[in-house]
């Protein structure tokens, strides 16, 4: 038993179809359950109420990250070792990742105008985010704009590659750029306690929501790809025969 | 490879190629900005290392898309591919003919436009360093997007938004510099960091650019 | 219901607009899920 008999999409298909039903409903309750366990949490002396709007905003930008390093993944596997579902995990990713950005995004821009004072400003993180999500619709611009299926893999894969080492290369320069307004990480292990309890349980349900609400719709989302991909095949002998 | 290289050139340098449209838009954009912004001095100045660096930005993602669509269109990529020539070499060869004719105009050029925007001379020859140091890289990650979308029809707005945000540090970092001479500030950072940038584009990037291209020939 | 304070707007903004991104992302999700999986259902019929 090893994990590359998941990339047999009939496995595939088989497993993830027996998953889905119940990962989505807790990936729902889960999200749900976060936000609104964080919607009841006490106003913070300094930022008011604003400070429920972290349960939307830091497992989004959580995912917006992760979402990506799980592209990177599965387009080294696909370059590596050609496992079709890996290309099509890849592309199914790329949208879950686009919105987690865009919702990080806007989240940032609603908290910043009463915190700050300005809807948007060019500080490294925000800037950083909004570079990623430039990154995200070239990803899917180029999916979508090549015919041959397995071309568009390998493209996309390579895109892929360069591009987390742009994104990167960019987070760094952007802080050289400008030093910025936004504060630190809000949970960080190194720096000890930072945040207290009442804040911290319902973070961590959301964020765990976030993660598995993620997965689940990039699982749906491979589905579809695996479907499309079949139909495709089909119609393609049809039409030979 | 010389041969590669000149024949490049010469098809750059004949009418209808990419040659000289990069200096045009360059200037139009320079003679343009102060009608936008308005004629004060100090206010073109602030904003002169910018405009100038997303100039050349711009001028040098006019002539991407020729590097390869005009050699696949004619069949001659593919020739070039079967060469034994490693194709990697051929994107490192046109990559670099693309930086003689549009990247090079635009360094030699650029202190006419610093003029012409306030600049203080102070910064002229920061400017001319970062873009010297800078241009390169932006015709090697262009290639790489030239390489990604060749096979494309009205690939070309595809392309420019595939490029322009690999374009970010290297601008960043270009911009800063000239920023930073204008101001007499130290300047060895910034100027280390683009010239990285340049050196591992143009090491590592044909790759990449070689590894679309053989996709798109398939 | 819970006092929000001046920020009310800002909070409810927040939460608004992330739930509807994400239950588009769902929606969209599961009606194109279904969608494939009609088209090919036909397909494995009567092709």
């Amino acid at each position: 038993m090893s994990i590359w008999e998941y990339a047999n999409p009939a496995k595939f298909m088989r497993t993830t179809g027996a998953m889905l039903p119940w990962l989505l409903p807790v990936a729902v309750a889960a999200t749900v359950g976060g936000v609104v366990w964080g919607f009841l949490t006490p106003d913070d002396y300094r930022q008011g109420s604003t400070v429920k709007i972290m349960y939307m905003h830091v497992p989004a930008a959580m995912m917006a990250i992760n979402v990506w390093v799980m592209m990177l993944v599965a387009s080294v596997i696909w370059i590596v070792r050609r496992h079709h579902v890996s290309a099509l995990a890849a592309r199914a990713a790329a949208p879950v990742g686009a919105v987690m950005t865009l919702i990080a995004l806007a989240t940032g821009a609603i908290w910043g105008q009463p915190m700050w004072g300005t809807w948007w400003e060019w500080d490294p993180r925000l800037t950083s985010f909004l570079i990623l999500f430039l990154f995200y619709l070239g990803y899917v611009a180029l999916w979508s704009a090549i015919e041959d299926p397995d071309s568009a893999a390998d493209l996309t894969g390579v895109l892929c590659l360069v591009g987390s080492v742009f994104a990167l290369l960019s987070r760094y320069a952007v802080l050289f750029w400008n030093q910025g307004l936004h504060q630190g990480a809000s949970l960080s292990v190194a720096s000890g306690e930072r945040m207290s309890a009442v804040y911290r349980y319902p973070l961590y349900l959301a964020m765990l929501g976030f993660a598995a609400l993620s997965l689940a719709l990039i699982l749906i989302r491979t589905r579809t790809e695996i479907r499309r991909r079949r139909l495709a095949a089909l119609q393609a002998r049809e039409l030979r025969s | 490879m010389r041969a590669l290289l000149l024949r490049d050139l010469r098809l750059a340098i004949r009418a209808g190629g990419g040659f000289g449209l990069g200096l045009c838009f360059f200037l139009i954009l320079t003679v343009l900005v102060p009608f936008g912004i308005g004629p004060a001095r100090a206010g073109l100045a602030a904003v002169a290392p910018g405009i100038l660096w997303v100039g050349a930005l711009l001028a040098c993602l006019l002539s991407l898309d020729r590097i390869f669509a005009l050699d696949h269109e004619d069949g001659s990529l593919d020739l070039l591919a079967t060469s034994p020539l490693p194709l990697e070499g051929v994107v490192a060869i046109k990559a670099l003919a693309h930086w003689l004719t549009t990247g090079l105009p635009l360094v030699v050029a650029a202190p006419v436009f610093g003029l012409l925007l306030q600049l203080p001379f102070a910064a002229m020859p920061w400017l001319v360093l970062s873009l010297l140091l800078g241009t390169p890289a932006l015709s090697v990650l262009g290639a790489f997007g030239a390489a990604l979308t060749v096979g494309l029809r009205r690939g070309g707005l595809l392309m420019s938004a595939l490029v322009l945000p690999l374009y970010i540090p290297t601008l960043i970092f270009g911009a800063e510099i000239t920023r930073r001479g204008a101001e007499g500030a130290p300047v060895a950072a910034p100027v280390a960091l683009i010239a990285g940038i340049t050196l591992a584009s143009a090491a590592l990037i044909p790759f990449a650019a070689a590894a679309a291209l053989r996709v798109n020939l398939r | 219901m819970i006092d929000l304070g001046k920020y009310a707007g800002a909070v409810i903004g927040a939460y608004g607009v992330s739930l509807v991104l994400l239950g588009g992302l769902i929606w969209h999700s599961v009606a194109a899920n279904a969608r494939a999986r009609r088209d090919l259902e036909r397909q494995e019929r009567d092709g």
